[in-house]
């Protein structure tokens, strides 16, 4: 299929762009790398009247340390993420679930805030960013993930507001991380996915935090599970106990894919999956 | 409508696009390069795929006012027929397609893959591929025809070795 | 069970090793790939012609619905719209799509318009077609098309489709049954009253979407009356008479070319109504159009394959042995009967009963309409049904007795010195060694050994479960002798055609009736002509897909073109070397009874010196100085083939399967195929359609659906809803051959497109059960999604039977639930 018509423009100035987002008046639409939206231009589910093209936006590109976190630009296509020294020494979890979103050819392409602003509970990243805390930092203010994802493919983000970038705090620095994935074949979105840090202390697990991909219409933290296996042994057994609560609180979709019953039981599975692996054991 | 410089197999083309022109119509319609054909409207088949700046992305995922400023590599800037690209003889060799239509994607998703790989194992290589669909060949003369082509481009690179 | 008496290992299946010097059986590689290989193919979409437009067609949304307006003005109006048409608009000249198969005198067939006139009867009919400047303009005048549709009540299940009082797909039919099909052999009841063992079982084809990589494209072109036609098809031969019959535009004004065809498994042996329509505009409009389809649209649009329900009973004696099977079938057809959409399923009918004796059988297939895409051939077609009903059936039976799959095989199978063996479907199977190829199998396999970890993880109760999955599959290729054809009351016949021109060069021009799109037959037939003539490989080149260069044809489809066109070849290379026997004799005036043929040249026994080569004879009968009495100066020969039976591939496919019993999923852990496809003329052609068979069948066991809702909505409309399985999900094969060569044809070839599709969906789903079965599963509807393993296990446990069919589609994440969701 072929995209119904649009303007385009590519601002060289952060201003600039907001400046034609703000023109474009709700009918723009911001085109970073495109591997999300190029898809539904095609299949004529999307209809802006511009595309604001923020590849060449200096304030997007990138990762770079800040004292204390680290701020993986909105530009950065997934190829550099999963490759970056900061992210992989920082946010490996992060690099980990970058390196499972759709295949090389789109991650060379699709960009790390694009995927995020495109705000897919079955995207792999949100519930990644929703679990290391991200602060998202926009062209206006400063969002933290729990505010970020509001519903189904939406995001906080104005219509006139750029998405720059993710603060990353160092806090998860040498923490055990998994992100597993289940997906019926290598290519298909992911039915259900567990982002997951823990940190042991003594065979014991000192703090763990959890986000849940596809389970909702929003990236959701497992707390339940979390609080469960705090302070508790590093062991399967221990952590199969606290994955019964993983679906408390979601509101998984039914699809193609899975069902919702299905899916609260995939969370249970996974996340004691995800714990075991991230705690080693 | 935008204006788009692009180098696509070695030559510098200049031409007023469209906005919503995708890079694979303007490869196809614009430039005559229809070597790289269309499978798919998701990014999920991969026959489009060709290199950007020497990385692999999906044509039909790229519009070409993105293309402004890059360079492009077809299948068709890989070998003429005469003279062969390792990755194309490869496939050859090792019966690594039948109807074709798969080809040229796949062909610039292995050279994707072994710039950044140069010795995939068999697992590297289908993990590498996930992104390019055939639907004829099961896959497994592929695999054959990337680690002979691996192998081959390793060798080219370190003659002393080849001979040792 | 792993002993197979070592006697039953007949030497003679060993595949035969060619001499140096033969090209038949010799793996060579594909002269087509030159131009694949380097992205200069000729895909329709790739033509251009002076003047061409582009066309789209607007579909229907609804499933079901009376088209009650059409206001088409503004999409009239748009910047470079040509023209735009409806189905009313072409109603005096669209005609009705063809079916070639009425299976029955009273089958009914509906009219079917290539565009929709007042009524749709699925979502993708088309409604409208636009023709613009370029295909930019083209798909945006869609969106400028306003209709009015009138709901209608969506008729989308099957079983309740033939049920009084359910809405109709074509109200003037007055019910929702085609037709119903019946075959009985022995006494089925006499074989179940009082047997001690029945097993029933109801198994559904699920829906698939054919997806060859390259999309529909029509390129027509009308000069005067002179119209040509390129075609992602496979069938030019049949498209050209279809499309004539169907516009009255005469055969002989019409020109139909295949060009390079990305793949089709059937789904381009059809007769699309956008080829007529892209017909009528090129002579309405005098201008050359182009259509292409995208992947959305087709997925939609292009016909559907399987979609079957199926209530099997074996009734067996308490040793095994099979006494009868009943097969009861409902096919659904969709919302019309295609070229041979009712005919499908009952190609499965003489298949049930796989390589198995049995004393009775009865089989009754209902076709079916439904308000769905309509259903026709995909790889396989009918034999990929039986074979998975069959053998499915047999583990169910070896479970039921407490038998390993294979012993209870064993005990029914055709045993090799039973060949010919007429069945109880009433074919002969000409030959085959099932013994030789279950045995090889097991060896590569090494079935005990996996056996053995499969008692040890079921021991110790490890989550991820082994299974073993059997199928023991023969099928018939070569369609078709044309005398059973007829007695199908199928349309034609089934024979193929092919010529040979030895050029004044000594080069060599064969022209094959059948059509091509990646079997490899420009290099095959290559390797036939080349040893039947004794000419080098390099001199053959092999002409298809054109009906202007090849007028004489039956294409490609069902696994036919070796088995039928490949010997036509063979018997038309014969009759060169007969003309130009004839004429070396002359040449050395020697009696015709004392030349011998031997690498492409001609000697008098005993007179060593005293030859003439093949080139040699074909430039002296160009030259024509001097010819035998009566003698065309030609060599060039034609032969049309028509076979006198199928051929019948056989093997044996083991699948061991990891399955988490946790989550569902199910992994392949390795996959041996042992195929016996006779004689091979290219190995390495064998070897890949082995390979792409498997992976299309494996396809079917867990991965692929066509997924309706109950509105009839398609919601696998996209690559990211209908999953194709990427090389990171499919498992290295290990494949081999046993050899029994044909009978029935000179070459002793049997046919491989198909087998390795229809051998392997029911060895993946057996090995599933076989994983499951102490949990006390004894079934997954396929695809055997994780989701369905997990609720089939689920169920077991809690004494309940799982839910069939899929769940509901709705609003999910990722791109394709939104697509579906739209």
């Amino acid at each position: 299929m072929i995209p119904a018509p649009f303007d385009y423009v590519r601002p060289s100035t952060l201003n600039d762009a907001v400046t034609a987002l703000r023109e474009a008046d709700e009918e723009g639409k911001v085109l970073a790398g495109g591997q999300s939206l190029m898809p539904l231009l095609r299949l004529r589910l999307a209809y802006p009247e511009v595309l604001i093209d923020v590849s060449g936006l200096p304030e997007l590109r990138g990762v770079r340390d800040d004292g204390d976190s680290i701020v993986v630009g909105a530009m950065a296509t997934h190829y550099e993420v999963m490759r970056d020294p900061l992210v992989q020494a920082h946010a490996p979890l992060l690099a980990a679930a970058t390196s499972t979103v759709a295949d090389p050819a789109v991650r060379h392409r699709g960009t790390f805030g694009g995927s995020l602003a495109h705000a897919d509970p079955a995207g792999d990243l949100p519930a990644v960013v929703l679990t290391m805390d991200g602060l998202f930092v926009t062209s206006a203010r400063e969002i933290p993930a729990r505010d970020f994802f509001a519903d189904y493919l939406t995001s906080a983000l104005e219509p006139d507001e750029i998405l720059l970038g993710v603060r990353l705090p160092k806090t998860y620095t040498g923490w055990g991380f998994h992100y597993e994935k289940f997906h019926r074949t290598a290519q298909a979105w992911a039915v259900v996915g567990v982002a997951c840090l823990v940190r042991r202390t003594d065979g014991e697990i000192a703090h763990a935090r959890i986000g849940l991909t596809n389970m909702g219409s929003t990236p959701v933290r497992a707390y339940a599970v979390e609080t469960a296996v705090a302070d508790g042994p590093a062991s399967r057994e221990a952590f199969q106990s606290a994955a019964r609560d993983a679906p408390d609180g979601t509101n998984p979709p039914s699809d193609l894919h899975g069902s919702a019953e299905y899916r609260r039981h995939l969370a249970q599975v996974l996340t004691a999956r995800a714990l075991a692996t991230a705690a080693g054991v | 409508m935008p204006h788009v410089s692009v180098d696509v197999d070695g030559v510098r083309y200049e031409d007023e696009v469209e906005a919503r022109l995708l890079l694979t119509h303007y490869l196809r319609d614009r430039l005559g390069k229809v070597g790289t054909p269309i499978g798919c409207d998701t990014s999920n088949c991969g026959a489009c795929t060709v290199l950007m700046d020497g990385l692999s992305v999906k044509s039909c995922s790229v519009l070409a006012v993105q293309a402004d400023g890059h360079e492009i590599t077809t299948v068709e800037g890989l070998g003429d027929g005469q003279d062969l690209h390792p990755m194309q003889r490869a496939f050859h060799e090792e019966h690594a397609l039948q109807c074709g239509y798969c080809t040229p994607g796949m062909i610039m998703a292995a050279l994707d893959l072994l710039r950044d790989n140069a010795d995939p194992s068999d697992e590297e290589i289908r993990a590498g591929l996930e992104g390019n669909l055939c639907r004829c060949t099961g896959y497994q003369n592929i695999v054959r025809a990337v680690r002979r082509a691996a192998d081959g481009m390793r060798q080219a690179e370190r003659p002393e070795e080849a001979r040792s | 069970m792993s002993e197979i008496a070592p006697e039953a290992v007949a030497e003679q299946v060993t595949p035969s090793t060619p001499d140096a010097t033969a090209e038949v059986g010799r793996a060579r590689l594909r002269t087509e790939d030159a131009r694949l290989i380097t992205g200069r193919t000729t895909w329709t979409d790739n033509i251009q012609l002076p003047g061409l437009l582009h066309v789209a067609f607007l579909r229907s949304p609804i499933s079901h619905a009376r088209i009650t307006r059409i206001d088409a003005e503004d999409a009239r109006r748009r910047p470079g719209v040509i023209a735009v048409v409806t189905g009313a608009d072409l109603a005096g000249e669209q005609g009705s799509l063809p079916c070639a198969w009425p299976v029955t005198e009273d089958m009914v067939l509906p009219d079917h318009p290539p565009v929709a006139v007042d009524e749709v009867r699925y979502v993708g009919e088309p409604v409208a077609a636009v023709v613009a400047r370029d295909r930019y303009a083209a798909v945006d005048a869609l969106e400028a098309i306003d209709i009015d549709y009138e709901p209608l009540p969506a008729v989308v299940d099957m079983e309740r489709a033939i049920e009084e009082g359910t809405g109709l797909v074509h109200a003037d039919k007055g019910t929702n049954t085609s037709y119903t099909w019946v075959f009985e052999a022995g006494e089925p009841d006499a074989a179940f009253r009082d047997a001690p063992v029945v097993i029933e079982r109801r198994y559904v084809q699920q829906r698939l979407i054919p997806t060859a990589m390259e999309p529909r494209a029509v390129v027509c072109s009308a000069v005067g009356d002179e119209y040509t036609l390129w075609s992602a098809t496979q069938i030019p031969h049949i498209l050209r008479l279809m499309l004539a019959t169907v516009t009255g535009i005469p055969e002989h004004r019409l020109r139909v070319i295949a060009p390079d065809v990305g793949g089709g498994f059937g789904s381009k042996l059809q007769v699309y109504g956008e080829e007529v329509v892209c017909l009528l505009l090129a002579r309405r409009l005098g201008r050359p159009v182009k259509w292409t389809e995208s992947r959305s649209e087709g997925n939609m649009a292009v016909h559907h394959g399987r979609d079957q329900i199926q209530r099997l009973s074996l009734a067996a004696d308490r040793d095994g042995r099979i006494r009868g099977l009943k097969v009861d079938l409902l096919a659904d057809m969709g919302a019309y009967l295609m070229l041979v959409t009712p005919g499908i399923p009952l190609l499965g009918a003489f298949m049930f009963n796989g390589i198995y004796k049995m004393d009775a059988y009865s089989f009754r297939c209902t076709g079916v309409f439904t308000n769905k895409t309509p259903t026709d051939a995909y790889r396989g077609a009918g034999r990929p049904e039986a074979t998975f009903g069959i053998e499915r059936m047999m583990d169910e039976l070896a479970a039921e007795l407490g038998l390993d799959p294979l012993e209870v095989r064993r005990r029914n199978w055709i045993a090799h010195e039973e060949f010919p063996y007429d069945t109880i479907s009433g074919l002969t199977y000409d030959s085959g060694n099932y013994e030789a190829a279950t045995e090889k199998a097991m060896r590569l396999f090494d079935y005990d050994k996996l056996r053995a970890e499969q008692a040890d993880r079921r021991d110790r109760g490890d989550p991820v479960q082994l299974g073993i999955g059997v199928s023991t599959f023969t099928e018939m290729c070569g369609l078709a002798p044309s005398r059973v054809l007829g007695s199908l009351s199928y349309g034609a016949g089934g024979w193929e055609h092919a010529s040979v021109r030895v050029l004044p060069s000594g080069k060599v021009e064969v022209v094959t009736g059948s059509s091509a799109h990646g079997q490899g037959h420009e290099t095959a037939w290559a390797q036939i002509a080349a040893d039947r003539l004794g000419v080098p490989f390099e001199d053959v080149r092999v002409l298809h897909g054109d009906t202007s260069v090849s007028p004489k044809g039956m294409d490609t489809y069902g696994s036919r073109s070796l088995a039928v066109g490949g010997v036509a070849l063979y018997n038309a290379c014969d009759k060169v070397v007969d003309k130009a026997r004839r004429m070396a004799a002359h040449l050395l005036e020697a009696d015709e009874g004392d030349l011998e043929f031997s690498g492409g040249s001609f000697s008098v026994k005993g007179v060593p010196g005293q030859a003439r080569t093949l080139q040699e004879v074909a430039l002296a009968a160009f030259a024509a100085h001097d010819l035998p009495e009566g003698f065309e100066p030609s060599l060039d020969s034609e032969a049309t083939h028509d076979p006198e039976n199928f051929s019948f591939p056989h093997g044996t496919h083991l699948c061991a399967v990891e399955v988490d019993t946790e989550t569902g999923f199910v992994k392949i852990r390795s996959y041996v195929a042992v195929d016996d496809v006779g004689k091979v003329v290219n190995p390495l052609i064998v070897e890949g359609q082995v390979h792409g068979g498997l992976a299309q069948g494996i396809a079917q066991a867990l991965y692929e659906e066509a997924v309706y809702d109950a509105d009839g909505n398609l919601t696998t409309t996209t690559m990211a809803d209908y999953l194709v399985p990427s090389a990171a999900d499919l498992p290295t094969f290990t494949t081999d051959r046993t050899e029994t060569p044909a009978t029935t044809n000179p070459l002793g070839v049997k046919g491989v497109g198909e087998a390795g599709t229809i051998a392997s969906t029911p060895a993946v789903v057996n090995a599933i059960v076989d994983a499951l079965r102490p949990y006390g599963v004894d079934d997954v509807p396929m695809p055997c999604t994780p989701e369905r393993v997990w609720r089939a296990l689920r169920a077991a446990q809690s004494g309940q039977a799982p839910p069939g069919g899929s769940p509901e589609p709705g609003a999910g994440g990722g791109l394709g639930s939104a697509g579906g969701a739209a």
